[in-house]
């Protein structure tokens, strides 16, 4: 049998399985902790810091760590809410996203959090990044000036082999995501549409799809980010009690 | 090279990809790059995609996919380097060569470096993997012209080797050791092989772990983490195997202590790696050598290759029963993210030198997924001590959180600069009597990922209560300009070196950098300086304990040196757009011929 254990989140008690990451257990218990690098199914790179929580006094990313019995677990305080608006707006200022017209506009995570976090104009000065946009492979439009460099795609969408398809090129301010040329050109039409579906922004898009699904009926169009899945979480759970 | 050469040396490291790093080093050593078709081999050699190569490869300093020249010179752009006048030194290279730095003409290229661990010494270059100490203008108009007549680089130097080890046969460097103080590390009192014969061979590994948490001894890496602690976790973890690496990454700026315990020490260091392989259980061990100090390898596998045939090495060392051990060196390719723990057994695996998310601890599990145990240079050197004196004769030295004795780097405006092992517990102002300095205006403890301290602190004393430090003191007297030309440059050394992860490191130094240029050009207000505050407020989110400190340099001096702040900003605004409309207009004015009506 898996072994539980128990834990605050906020005060208020909740239990998990043992070795589950933080997010997950807070989701079980109907609480929300933003997340944006994250991906269910795909192991957590902890590098937007969006989901930061304080554990027994000290900052951990949510995604990354597992509870522990006993764990004192801070989501939803002031500072933690500042500090995850900040991130947010720092990437507002970074990239050069331009939400109106956007492919991804309503489907898109960064814009669905800044709506939740209610930002109006970032606290940072835009950083008028210099990003290109590469069209040259056959399926993919890859748009960098939109990428919030989650790394989603590299974890997520492998070759059959196991191979990269996406990578992490250079370092530090200069880091970007950049599709290999090989692969790129070969590239099957389903994982083309999984590349389209982890990008939580419109920088990775299938050509000619984008606007597929029309504005107004999009996944954040009505609901805000993370009402959904507690809410679902929660009816699941009442299912559970019946 | 041909596709078959590199298939040779892809194969000499069995086609493993863990090994990328190797291997691109020893590809790129024919012509200093690798080319989009070599790269190309080397994925399908190792069955991984290009972008596998790539990311990897983009990732470190001296790795180029494009030609960087037949000679490619490095020049160091420290806070010292920068002190001791290396910009008289670029202009030089710049003017001879009719390039600018990044570039590459009659093919020599001249590029940037953070700090190359040549502090004492300064300004020095990295030539072909050569170390230059000591550049001048003329030196520089010198070395070109020599490169021109298409001399080896060793023909280039203008001196006699350097001192002591550093003039051996197989260093042959005109690096100088610059020791000033030693104790029981860099004293004489050491005998190769005695400790791991007569001793250790005597005690069980509980043993050995008990002696060293009796003795109190701390990482020398900078964090501090008890030694005897981390084995004691390592020991206990459950694994196939076990790895034991030793840090000597050196990259903090204004440290050079390891690279002098590798030159003189390297006997000593490699039995403290037995003897903690021994504690923990490990089977193999790995040097992790930073790039910049690959002239000393040569010298250091043969001292590998003696400690083999002195039976304290390879099979049963020192005659131990059921106790194999033996090292293999892994050098780095030029990033100071690599030596975090983590960051470096990612490098080690052929992979990008990103930290790992915590847990799991490298004690559980690290390199290649064993429980690893990674310690510096120093704190391997300490322990070979410990067991020798035992852990009661560590804390008769230092102070009582602080036992034993720390090897400090010492450079900047001083008289003598160089290598000094004292016990924890000295002040500020004593060493600084030590090292011959005057008129001092501050003094930068533990480089830039520590603090910038000010006269009023002199008599705080070093030891992890009070000034912890990894060893490097930089010394600055009031000629300095400690924003423009201290804090400027450790936030430029930051955001290069980020490993541009985490969505804080990667942007807020260089906002803080922004803003600080506002300030220096007179356009801030008070407004900079609480947002200088608030943002850097953020880095501690960070995963990793270079996001956690990279605004250190703001923090500190904006803490201990508030007035040169304030004397700069504009006390009677309270907001500065820093947009200036005539500026804005000068081009277009010109052109029309018209003054600008504003
Ligand atoms: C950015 C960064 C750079 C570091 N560089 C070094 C280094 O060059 N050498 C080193 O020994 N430790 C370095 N450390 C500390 C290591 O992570 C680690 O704590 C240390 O090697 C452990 O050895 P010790 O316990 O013997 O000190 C660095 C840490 C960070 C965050
Ligand atoms: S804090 Fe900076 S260096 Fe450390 S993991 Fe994050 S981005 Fe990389
Ligand atoms: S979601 Fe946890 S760090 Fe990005």
């Amino acid at each position: 049998m898996e072994k539980k254990v128990t834990f605050t989140i906020d005060n208020k008690e909740c239990t998990a399985t043992a070795g589950s990451f933080i997010v997950d257990a807070a989701r079980k218990n109907g609480i929300y902790i933003p997340t944006l690098c994250n991906y269910d199914g795909v192991k957590p790179a902890g590098s937007c810091r969006v989901c930061t929580v304080k554990v027994n006094k000290r900052h951990l990313t949510a995604c990354t760590t597992p509870v522990a019995e006993g764990m004192e677990i801070e989501v939803d305080t002031a500072e933690l809410n500042d500090l995850r608006n900040a991130v947010v707006e720092l990437l507002f200022t970074e990239g050069n996203h331009y939400c109106p017209a956007c492919e991804k506009s309503g489907d898109c995570e960064l814009q669905a959090l800044a709506y939740r976090f209610q930002i109006m104009a970032p606290r940072f000065p835009f950083q008028f990044n210099e990003r290109d946009i590469d069209a040259s492979h056959p399926k993919i439009y890859h748009d960098h000036n939109r990428c919030i460099l989650c790394k989603r795609c590299i974890r997520a969408v492998k070759d059959k082999d196991g191979k990269s398809i996406f990578e992490f090129n250079n370092r530090a301010k200069e880091v970007r995501i950049k599709l290999d040329d090989k692969l790129g050109e070969t590239l099957s039409d389903e994982l083309a549409l999984k590349a389209m579906e982890v990008c939580p922004v419109g920088s990775i898009l299938v050509k000619e799809i984008g606007f597929k699904t029309p504005i107004g009926k999009r996944k954040f169009d009505r609901i805000p980010i993370g009402t959904q899945e507690t809410t679902e979480q929660l009816s699941h759970k009442e299912e559970h009690h019946e | 090279m041909t596709t078959t050469e590199i298939q040779t040396v892809l194969k000499k490291f069995r086609n493993d990809k863990t090994r990328l790093v190797d291997i691109l080093l020893e590809i790129q050593s024919e012509n200093g790059f690798i080319s989009k078709q070599k790269i190309e081999t080397i994925a399908e050699g190792l069955d991984i995609s290009e972008v596998d190569v790539e990311q990897t490869m983009s990732f470190y300093h001296f790795f180029s996919c494009k030609p960087r020249g037949k000679y490619t010179i490095y020049l160091n752009n420290s806070l010292v380097a920068m002190m001791k006048g290396r910009e008289k030194v670029a202009d030089a290279f710049e003017k001879e060569l009719g390039c600018k730095f990044g570039e590459v003409a009659e093919d020599i290229g001249i590029f940037d470096t953070s700090c190359i661990g040549m502090s004492d010494q300064e300004p020095a270059a990295l030539i072909n993997g050569k170390v230059f100490t000591n550049l001048t203008s003329f030196r520089a108009r010198e070395i070109i012209r020599d490169m021109r007549k298409g001399m080896e680089v060793e023909e280039m130097y203008a001196n006699t080797f350097g001192d002591s080890k550093n003039s051996s046969k197989l260093v042959r460097s005109v690096v100088r050791n610059h020791i000033k103080r030693t104790g029981p590390i860099l004293d004489q009192n050491f005998q190769t092989g005695k400790i791991l014969q007569k001793q250790l061979a005597l005690m069980t590994p509980e043993e050995v772990i008990n002696e060293v948490k009796r003795s109190h001894l701390r990482g020398r890496g900078g964090a501090g983490f008890p030694t005897g602690i981390k084995w004691e976790f390592c020991r206990r973890a459950t694994g196939k195997k076990k790895y034991l690496f030793c840090n000597a990454d050196e990259g903090e700026p204004g440290t050079f202590k390891d690279r002098v315990i590798l030159t003189e020490k390297p006997e000593m260091l490699f039995e403290g790696m037995v003897v903690a392989a021994y504690a923990i259980g490990a089977s193999e061990g790995i040097l992790y050598l930073r790039y910049e100090y690959s002239y000393l390898k040569d010298y250091l596998e043969d001292v590998l290759d003696k400690m083999r045939k002195d039976g304290n090495l390879g099979k049963n060392p020192a005659g131990i029963k059921d106790f194999n051990f033996d090292i293999r060196i892994q050098l780095g390719a030029g990033a100071y993210i690599c030596g975090e723990e983590s960051a470096l057994i990612e490098s080690a695996e052929g992979k990008r030198g990103e930290p790992r998310n915590r847990p799991p601890f490298p004690v559980e599990k690290g390199y290649l997924g064993f429980p690893t145990t990674v310690n510096n240079v120093e704190t391997l050197c300490s322990v070979v001590k410990v067991i020798q004196n035992g852990g009661e004769w560590l804390r008769n030295m230092g102070t009582k959180d602080s036992t034993g004795t720390k090897v400090l780097s010492i450079s900047g405006d001083c008289l003598f600069p160089g290598i000094y092992e004292l016990e924890w517990g000295f002040s500020i102002n004593t060493i600084l009597e030590m090292a011959g300095a005057h008129n001092t205006q501050a003094v930068q403890i533990g480089g830039p990922s520590g603090a910038l301290v000010n006269p009023d602190q002199f008599d705080r004393i070093l030891c992890y209560s009070d000034l912890a430090t990894g060893g490097s003191m930089i010394i600055l007297d009031e000629s300095r300009d400690l924003l423009k030309d201290v804090v400027m440059n450790f936030t430029d050394f930051f955001i290069e070196e980020s490993c541009g992860s985490c969505v804080p490191c990667r942007n807020i130094p260089t906002l803080l950098k922004n803003k600080l240029t506002r300030i220096l050009e007179g356009k801030g207000t008070m407004k900079d300086f609480e947002d200088s505050q608030n943002w850097a407020n953020m880095m501690q989110i960070n995963r990793c304990g270079l996001g956690h400190t990279a605004a250190n340099p703001i923090i500190t001096s904006l803490e201990n040196f508030r007035h040169l702040y304030e004397d700069k900003i504009q006390k009677h605004k309270d907001f500065d757009s820093g947009f200036d409309i005539a500026s804005a207009v000068a081009e277009s004015c010109e052109f029309v011929d018209r003054d600008p009506n504003i």
